[in-house]
């Protein structure tokens, strides 16, 4: 089939140029972009609320005039959209990324502050804090906090750190940035949608955080919203209006994070540039393309299941309530509800949603090790299918966080099996990072520190799950502070780091400035010392029986020895939390000050960095790029430099058949 | 590295970063374990089944332990031997499936044999039936107490009805139409006799509880609607705490009652002692 | 590799993304009436009674409403291909048909609500004893129902925009992809709701 090259033709077969004008139905623009792959045009139209642009089919047009002399007319033209168009509603899968990005920080501030807040009432129960109570009056009697408080902060830390900032600065962010980018398309296929998948989280976010000002506060039933404490507003004062709030924040965000799977999808497939293949295609893409799939499958599950508990908390139905329940002194007239069903509907999206924040991050992991280590990704086919099957397989172990929830024993062992089949991928991952660094030229950048320091947080992370599942060691473990400790160093230390490496890797690409390096070691070693500081103790809490969600240890005889462990972990949290301050420091000091970055700073393989940084409107110029290579072309025997890019049209030299060229 | 570091000082962060992941990720976590191991650590055990459970657990810990002082040494090591110094260049060394092939393979069979060995366990504690001699409780939680109910003379539990539920006169619901429920008794704590299997009956009346009594290795989830079984055999005398392992709301911090391992003559004088619930006030 | 189906610069399923996004959509939609029809299920097998539906429903009707949704399929189909062939004032009739057969039973939809409403039927409770049994129907029928309304609305604008000549062909495909979807949704709801 000829493809590309090809000159495009309008309704009636007259040939199209660039700067060409074209009536498209009842529009009439100029003609920006021209992509004859796809048989489609960007048109710019000038309204009455000033200039917009449009993407249509070639054929869905007309040309009036012909195009002027090429060189009137540049391959970009951001300087014809106004500032609203280009920051604020703006389709420029860029733009939408660094919104993203912007906006998850946030969040982590918001969310690291609360953890802070855990960490207070954890360490020194009972204790008055005068500045705390200044700032949130309603969480605290006479300066100290009060349980319910506690419950709303937990639950917000875990929802705003799970949804809201690694699941949207990993798909929304990253993944806005770098999938057109790494693939070399000019953007997203729907930009539109794009767009508004970034406009419906703000909503969310807004929603969400109202819920701590509404009467009986925030929501108070863990991130995992068990019903029927979550459904019935008499049981808990978390479980009032704040309880709503929350279901109706995060069926938007749901619906944000759908629209950007769909795009996330369809781009990868469809818009890949000519050469870029699947097995091509940087680790990154592969996982967030992964976490797109498990995204579009999951979340819906998800949304069903938080429809119909709003409906039991807002109109009397009772899905997840059953007969007889008495709270509060009364039986309540639900009838006929189920409340393990939730469990399963919650769990069915529960688990994909962690690995939807670790593989993106595992992606990059991988893609910057092999930068910074000058050296091929070891096992890029293994790399690429143990992605796929811990994607598969995340589907059919959600019922490991049930084994204490009554299921039948049989069905648990069943779960056991696939839950520690999905260590088999995790570990032929683990290996080929290590495989990597062997005989690399390691680089100590900042980023490269934090990746290093991902594949240690993830095997301690990943190792303690192998405790958890197992059924019989779960039943002493579920719901202690050792799954607490599991999740926090393979979520909020390892992706969390994998963030970090990404970001000290692609903010050059992202603002045209480099990030300050030295503080970027700095908040490596205090970040990595400190989590380690704060998270492994935890383990103990747990083997000693400490039970989670717990606003304090001391009714129980068997944990009043663990208050010294506890004011450790505490001592460590703060001083992780001030960690961070010295990157929020350092992100915004780069922004306006940083040094001026090169196109190629890491002289990387990827398709980005051929990009100018940051890249302009449309990325590319006149062209695509074409892609001759794998994205792990470094030192390669006999060729002067020690990388080829992806671009790079010279043979792979003999005798070294890589996991990606021609024949692959 | 076009603006990078100079080059010596890869080598410097290399042995650092090396130093730290072998002194304190590995001695550091090898020594806390250590030392925790007499201080915060799983509670002394005092039932039956738990032996099976704790076996299971440090073997886990075994093999997890092996992995993660291995992984660990070898990254510190390629950290501090592969920095970025001197002339040279990284190897090309894309793949080798034989390698990989070994390191999926071994893995997984030490997973298969981990996943024999726990449901051998799991089959042990879960799968079996309690033996027909088992003293028969009935544990109910609320929010945010445990109420024990024991059968009474007749060996029957009665019908309970939340709607009959008074905190001081009738805090179980007892139905006192059901013959059956004249004679139940009601306690706050749980009585057993040592070394005879207790079989738990678990309800709950509002939301989900989660019974967990860590010296046992016992944790199931009370279930609102529905009435879920366990059962565990105490091997020590003693007193041993009851705490709730499911967030329940306000209280679940203080949810708190014991288990109390007697001999039988001190149960039989201990439930002998008890008033039948209904129309005791209490 | 270059040339290959997979090997970039071109759609490795030779459709446009607009389509294949619109199957994306439809596979996450799917499993949204899933997660519904999955929690309804276990309801009713947890819950072993329910009422009898064919006393409450007028099946007749219901038959009926299913009828003229399978027939709207086919003008939809007839369209689609009167799209591909390039017979404009065909497509337009058809879609026109097509949507006509949506508010048809968009209205005997609304007549059934009413009748059950009338009966004293609330999303809460019902006559017929169990609270669930209208609560699902309520829940079930009106996702889906808004999924029709949703459905009759796009099919308005795609005829709108096929008559000014802004559109291709394989957009009314796309349009009838969603429509056949909605179809499709409803026998598994006509079976699992109102015969099973
Ligand atoms: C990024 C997120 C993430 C990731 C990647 C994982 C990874 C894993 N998780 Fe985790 N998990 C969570 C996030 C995550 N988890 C969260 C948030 C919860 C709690 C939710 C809540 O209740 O609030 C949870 C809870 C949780 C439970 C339920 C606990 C309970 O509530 O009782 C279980 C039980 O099976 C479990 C298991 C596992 C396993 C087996 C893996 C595996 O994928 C890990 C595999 C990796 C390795 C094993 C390490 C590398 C391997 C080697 C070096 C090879 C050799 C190893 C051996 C031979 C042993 N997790
Ligand atoms: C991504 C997930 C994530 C992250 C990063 C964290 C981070 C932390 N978490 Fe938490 N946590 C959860 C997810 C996470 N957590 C979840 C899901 C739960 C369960 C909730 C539930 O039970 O329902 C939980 C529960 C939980 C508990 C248990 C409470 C209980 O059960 O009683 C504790 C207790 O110590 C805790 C502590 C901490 C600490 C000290 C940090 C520290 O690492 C925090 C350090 C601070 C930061 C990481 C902030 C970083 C800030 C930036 C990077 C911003 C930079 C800003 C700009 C540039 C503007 N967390
Ligand atoms: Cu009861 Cu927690
Ligand atoms: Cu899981």
């Amino acid at each position: 089939m000829p493809h590309g090259g090809a000159q495009m033709r309008d309704r009636h077969g007259r040939p199209i140029g660039p700067g060409a004008r074209v009536r498209s139905g009842e529009d009439l623009g100029t003609v920006g972009r021209l992509e004859p792959e796809y048989g489609t045009l960007t048109i710019i139209v000038e309204g009455r609320t000033g200039k917009s642009e449009k993407m249509v089919r070639a054929s869905a047009v007309e040309v009036i005039e012909e195009a002027p002399p090429p060189q009137a007319h540049p391959a970009t033209h951001e300087h014809e959209l106004g500032f609203v168009q280009r920051y604020i509603f703006s389709q420029d899968h860029k733009i939408i990324g660094i919104q993203y990005l912007f906006t998850s920080l946030l969040m982590a501030a918001v969310g690291g502050v609360l953890a802070m807040l855990i960490r207070m009432q954890l360490g020194w129960p009972g204790t008055k804090w005068g500045l705390a109570a200044a700032l949130f009056p309603g969480g605290f009697a006479g300066g100290q906090m009060k349980p319910d408080f506690y419950l709303a902060v937990v639950t917000m830390h875990g929802t705003i750190m799970i949804f809201f900032v690694l699941t949207t600065i990993l798909s929304g962010g990253f993944g806005n940035f770098l999938i057109p980018l790494q693939i070399g398309a000019r953007d997203m296929a729907f930009p539109w949608l794009n767009m508004m998948s970034y406009w419906l989280l703000v909503p969310a976010v807004i929603v969400l955080l109202a819920s701590f000002f509404v009467s009986g506060g925030a929501a108070g039933g863990g991130w995992t919203a068990y019903p029927p404490l979550s459904a019935i507003p008499a049981a808990a004062p978390g479980s009032g209006l704040g309880q709503t709030l929350w279901l109706i924040a995060l069926a938007i965000l749901i619906v944000a994070l759908l629209f950007g799977s769909l795009n996330y999808i369809t781009t990868v497939l469809q818009l890949r540039t000519r050469g870029m293949s699947m097995m091509r295609l940087p680790l990154t893409i592969w996982g967030l393309f992964v976490t797109a799939i498990l995204m579009l499958l999951s979340f819906p599950v998800l949304f069903a299941a938080a429809i119909m508990l709003l409906f039991d908390r807002l109109a009397g139905t009772s899905f997840f309530v059953p007969s007889g329940v008495w709270v509060g002194g009364r039986v309540l007239e639900h009838a006929g509800g189920n409340p393990l069903l939730w469990q399963h509907l919650f769990w069915f999206l529960g688990h994909p949603e962690v690995y939807v924040l670790i593989l993106p991050a595992m992606g990059m992991v991988s893609d910057i090790m092999s930068a910074h280590g000058r050296k091929p990704i070891f096992g890029y086919h293994f790399m690429v299918g143990s992605i796929v099957a811990i994607g598969l397989l995340s589907f059919l172990v959600w019922g490991h966080h049930m084994y204490t929830s009554g299921m039948h024993p049989l069905v648990a062992m069943g779960f056991m099996t696939t839950t520690l089949a999905i260590a088999v991928p995790s570990a032929v991952k683990t290996f080929n990072w290590l495989a990597t660094l062997w005989r690399a030229r390691i680089h100590f950048t900042a980023a490269m520190l934090f990746a290093i320091g991902f594949v240690s947080l993830f095997v301690t992370g990943g190792l303690t799950g192998v405790f958890l599942a197992q059924p019989p060691v779960d039943i002493y473990m579920q719901d202690t502070f050792f799954v607490v400790a599991h999740f926090h160093f393979v979520m909020a230390s390892a992706s969390l780091f994998g963030v970090f490496a990404g970001i000290y890797h692609w903010f050059p690409k992202m603002f045209g400035r480099m990030m300050h390096e030295g503080l970027g070691k700095i908040h490596f070693w205090l970040s990595f010392v400190g989590i380690y500081a704060t998270f492994f103790p935890m383990h103990f809490l747990g083997f000693a029986g400490a039970p989670r969600r717990y606003y304090a240890v001391s009714p129980f005889e068997f944990l009043r020895d663990l208050q010294p462990l506890n004011v450790f972990v505490s001592l460590a949290a703060f001083g992780l939390g001030a960690a961070q301050l010295l990157f929020a420091a350092n992100f915004v000091y780069s922004l306006f000050r940083g040094r001026r970055a090169e196109r190629n700073p890491w002289r990387a393989t990827t398709l980005e960095w051929e990009a100018p940084s940051p890249p302009p409107h449309g990325n590319w110029g006149e062209t695509l790029p074409v892609v001759h290579r794998w994205a792990y072309d470094y030192s390669v025997p006999g060729v002067v430099e020690d990388y080829l890019p992806q671009t790079a049209a010279a043979p792979v030299p003999a005798g070294t058949s890589g996991g990606g060229g021609d024949s692959a | 590295m076009a603006n990078g570091p100079p080059r010596d000082s890869a080598r410097t962060t290399g042995l650092l970063l090396g130093g730290l992941i072998l002194g304190m990720v590995v001695l550091g976590g090898v020594a806390l374990t250590i030392y925790a191991r007499g201080r915060w650590w799983l509670p002394p055990l005092a039932s039956a089944h738990g032996e099976a459970i704790d076996r299971l657990f440090y073997a886990t810990l075994a093999v997890t332990g092996v992995v993660f002082v291995g992984v660990h040494v070898l990254l510190a090591l390629f950290v501090m031997r592969y920095a970025a110094a001197g002339e040279g260049r990284a190897l090309y060394w894309p793949d080798h499936r034989r390698l990989e092939l070994t390191y999926t393979i071994v893995p997984a069979v030490a997973l298969a044999i981990m996943v024999a060995l726990s449901g051998v366990v799991w089959a042990r504690v879960r799968l079996t039936a309690p033996p027909a001699d088992s003293l028969d409780v009935d544990v109910r939680a609320e929010q945010f107490a445990w109420l024990v109910r024991y059968p009474g003379p007749d060996g029957r539990f009665g019908r309970t009805d939340p709607r009959r539920i008074d905190h001081r006169t009738n805090p179980m619901g007892l139905d006192p139409s059901d013959p059956a429920a004249a004679d139940d008794i009601v306690s706050r704590d749980l009585h057993a006799v040592v070394g005879r299997p207790v079989r738990v009956r678990l309800r709950s009346t509002g939301v989900i509880h989660s019974l967990f009594i860590p010296a046992f290795r016992v944790k199931q989830d009370a279930v609102p609607g529905v009435t879920l079984e366990t059962w565990f055999t105490p091997t020590r005398e003693g007193e041993f705490e009851i705490a709730c392992a499911e967030l329940c709301g306000l209280g679940h911090y203080a949810m708190r009652s014991k288990v109390i391992v007697q001999s039988q003559q001190a149960f039989d004088a201990w439930l002998g002692e008890q008033k039948p619930s209904l129309g005791s006030g209490q | 590799m270059l040339a290959s189906d997979w090997g970039g610069g071109r759609s490795p399923f030779g459709v446009g993304w607009p389509k294949l996004m619109m199957w994306l959509f439809l596979i996450q939609d799917t499993l949204t009436f899933a997660g519904l029809l999955t929690g309804y299920g276990v309801i009713r097998l947890s819950l072993g009674r329910w009422p009898v539906q064919g006393e409450v429903f007028n099946l007749y009707l219901v038959g009926f409403m299913t009828f003229i949704l399978i027939c709207s399929s086919a003008t939809m189909a007839v369209a689609v291909a009167a799209a591909r062939r390039g017979e404009g004032a065909t497509v337009i009739r058809f879609l026109l048909l097509t949507v006509l057969g949506g508010l048809a039973f968009l209205g005997m939809q609304a007549y059934e609500w009413t009748h059950v409403i009338g009966e004293g039927a609330r999303l809460f409770t019902n006559p017929w004893g169990v609270p669930l049994f209208s609560a699902s129907f309520f829940i079930i029928t009106g996702f889906h129902g808004a999924h029709v309304s949703a459905g009759v609305i796009y099919l308005l604008i795609t005829a709108r925009r096929w008559a000014r000549g802004r559109i291709q062909p394989e957009s009314v495909e796309i349009a009838g992809l969603y429509w056949h979807f909605v179809d499709l949704v409803w026998v598994f709801i006509f079976t699992l709701l109102y015969l099973l």
